[in-house]
């Protein structure tokens, strides 16, 4: 089975996996009503979208000249700058310092990117063992699953499920409430805390004015990663950069209300860079690794721009009636729901991933929700045409839609095709012809008169002839 | 005020009575309607799909049928903004005919300033926000002023009134069984205002819900928006 087909399985049977769509419907219910909340705390959260999508629109417009910002204000607060063109050179690159730094163990805040360059499997081939510290990711691991939604990693999971995790890997009771797995985790990663020697990051904004990484996280596991381990390696995407630290007082708060619903999360940190002479704590070194991996793609196309406006918040994936009834998994991809639709084609390749575009009903909702305003639906349409110009869809569909064009482009054939239809339907072949739909759905009861067949009998006054008419109502016709 | 009835090929061939009623109430208004016959379809299925060049050229053709009219007048929030909204990103600029092409409700809420359209119809109805009108007309009240002066007519609102019913055009027969799931969810939150009716501006979204109602064998009927402002 290739992707795509691999996709249309998964995507059916989860879509029949009535135990899912509870626990997603109960966990995206409460995230609902605390978003909600959340952006009741805003003066103008409309006006706030606006605001943060055009900081993000100068940003991304003139992305090499912050990203060279950045680059001098890292260096001239003592980090290093490393530039990945893709997830090899990346991985090389944490191999390389690992290598050079003897690192054994790696303990990594959460990360969608390093999770795009398949860090982990890299590191552990390696000899070095990564420990992911955010309690999801570290469910996750445990599990042996790539996380599920890009800010909830195991959404998928009820606390019940969780409780029997850890009875089987710690021996807890298979009941413990989940203050006792909470510490039993807690118990387990402070050991790795204090005993790793490099920490993995990745940052939720680059700030270019001050060469400063910002961090949120809602354990503190973020600025135990940098602050604990000898060195600190951060990876982002190119398009993480925001231009100033005082855009943070609108960016953090926007990208933690669309994420949890939070005014901010529990710890919002600022790193910048190396221990300096007279600190406490703190890495001995700092590296950023800036990662391109098929970004500037998107940069090249200014269609598709604004995809790079993306602050990964999964406002967009909780709102979508698709994502939540396949689940994050179904998309086989780091990134999923309606920006990894968008994102995963041009990214990695339309020949393969093309499918996901299509993967949607196009209702829009996702566009609606983003804080920072990327035309996600119409991208999900872009990326269709472009794939149909790419000829990647079935022939047989590219000469239906030929025949049907021929259809329509008459109204003679139009009519003529619409009886057969109704015919056919009336003569109960809408079962072998409408299968997919017929599985599941009635279809209609198709009528023995079209619209303009009624038309044409109607009284001669509203004959179908172009020109000014009046009607048969015995009223005189309304001019406004 | 010229106006051009613009009735997308599906409610043409499977729901005309929709467009009769569409047409019922505009005589009510006393306003004058014309049916231009050379009108098929307006390219959506093959927009959506990516197929733009033969969407193109229905476009064109749409142009070319409505042309003169101040007024085109469509009971479909999907195929409405199909015209306003995509075909100037397809034809390279909005024109008259584009920008002069409006959804039911909206024709007779903003455009014509009437909400009352002396109908009654005595039942507990919900309504489901198909998402074109929705999200790409914006229409979330008008349907609702109309329906509040409906004689008779008590509007409960569902939990889920602007979640998508699964329908999507070719996704709803591409991943059947996503689409029909969605459809369920859309379903159960009808079930739970009690109504007897759902009602919406978009018979496609109407297809999809009273197929799966249907099939189920659950009582609740679908109705469309013009056909409620049409009854007496």
């Amino acid at each position: 089975m290739n992707t795509a087909q691999q996709f249309s399985h998964a995507a059916a049977a989860k879509a029949a996996d009535l135990r899912h769509r509870a626990i997603i419907q109960k966990n995206i219910s409460s995230y609902d009503s605390g978003v909600a909340r959340g952006k009741d705390k805003f003066a103008d959260w409309q006006n706030a979208r606006s605001r943060v999508a055009a900081i993000k629109w100068d940003t991304i417009n003139h992305l090499d000249r912050y990203l060279e910002e950045f680059e001098r204000n890292v260096l001239a607060n003592g980090g290093h700058v490393h530039w990945a063109e893709d997830a090899e050179q990346a991985r090389q690159i944490v191999l390389t310092l690992a290598r050079q730094h003897g690192v054994r163990k790696v303990v990594k805040a959460k990360s969608m990117t390093t999770e795009e360059i398949h860090l982990n499997p890299a590191l552990e081939a390696a000899g070095i063992q990564p420990v992911e510290t955010d309690l999801g990711e570290y469910i996750c691991q445990l599990r042996g699953e790539p996380p599920y939604h890009i800010v909830t990693p195991v959404m998928h999971l009820s606390k019940a499920d969780i409780g029997k995790l850890f009875h089987e890997r710690f021996g807890t009771p298979p009941d413990a409430p989940a203050e006792e797995l909470t510490m039993v985790a807690r118990r387990q990663l402070r050991q790795d805390f204090l005993t790793a020697d490099m920490g993995i990051t990745g940052a939720n904004f680059l700030i270019a004015d001050t060469g400063m990484i910002a961090l949120t996280t809602n354990e503190g596991n973020g600025r135990l990663s940098v602050s604990l381990p000898r060195i600190h390696v951060v990876i982002a995407g190119i398009e993480k950069l925001i231009p100033r630290l005082s855009d943070l007082g609108l960016f953090w708060p926007v990208l933690c209300t669309s994420g949890t619903g939070q005014a901010l999360t529990s710890y919002s940190t600022l790193v910048g860079g190396p221990r300096r002479d007279g600190e406490p704590d703190g890495p001995a070194e700092f590296h950023v690794i800036l990662l391109d991996n098929g970004r500037t793609k998107l940069l090249a196309n200014p269609e598709m721009r604004d995809v790079l406006h993306c602050i990964r918040c999964g406002a967009c994936l909780n709102t979508c009636p698709v994502y939540k009834t396949i689940g994050g998994h179904t998309y086989a991809t780091t990134y999923q729901g309606p920006i990894g639709s968008v994102l995963t084609p041009r990214l990695r390749g339309a020949e393969e991933w093309s499918h996901l575009s299509f993967a949607s009903s196009l209702c829009g909702s996702c566009t609606d929700v983003c804080p920072v305003r990327i035309d996600l639906h119409h991208h999900l349409l872009h990326n269709r045409r472009d794939a149909i110009a790419g000829k990647l869809d079935h022939p047989l569909q590219r000469l239906a839609f030929k025949l049907w064009l021929w259809v329509l482009q008459s109204p003679a054939r139009y009519v003529c095709a619409g009886k057969l239809a109704r015919l056919g339907m009336r003569l109960g072949l809408g079962n072998s012809f409408a299968k997919p739909w017929t599985a599941t759905r009635d279809l209609p009861e198709p009528p023995r008169q079209s619209f303009r067949d009624w038309w044409r009998h109607q009284p001669s006054p509203m004959s179908t002839d172009s020109g000014p008419k009046t009607q048969d109502s015995g009223l005189p016709p309304h001019h406004p | 005020m010229r106006v051009g009835l613009f009735i997308p090929c599906f409610i043409d061939q499977l729901y005309p009575e929709v467009g009769k009623a569409m047409v019922t109430v505009l005589r009510r208004l006393n306003i004058t309607a014309e049916f231009p016959a050379e009108q098929t379809c307006c390219g959506q299925p093959a927009f959506n799909t990516g197929y733009w060049p033969e969407a193109r050229e229905l476009a064109q053709r749409y142009l070319k049928v409505f042309a003169g009219y101040d007024a085109i007048v469509c009971p479909s929030g999907s195929c409405t903004s199909m015209v306003r909204n995509n075909y100037p990103q397809l034809l390279g600029a909005a024109t008259p005919v584009t920008a002069n092409t409006f959804e039911f409700s909206e024709f007779l809420v903003k455009k014509l300033g009437v909400t009352d359209v002396g109908a009654r119809f005595p039942a507990k109805v919900t309504y489901h926000d198909s998402c074109h009108s929705l999200r790409e007309l914006r229409l979330k009240d008008e349907p609702r002023q109309l329906l509040r002066h409906v004689h008779g007519l008590e509007l409960i609102e569902m939990d889920q009134a602007e979640t998508c019913c699964g329908f999507g055009g070719t996704f709803s027969v591409k991943l059947p069984l996503v689409s029909f799931a969605m459809d369920e969810v859309k379903i159960e939150s009808i079930q739970r205002t009690g109504a007897e009716y759902v009602i919406s501006a978009d018979s496609s979204c109407l297809m999809q819900i009273g197929g799966g109602l249907r099939r189920k064998k659950f009582p609740i009927k679908t109705i469309s928006l013009a056909e409620v402002l049409a009854a007496q």
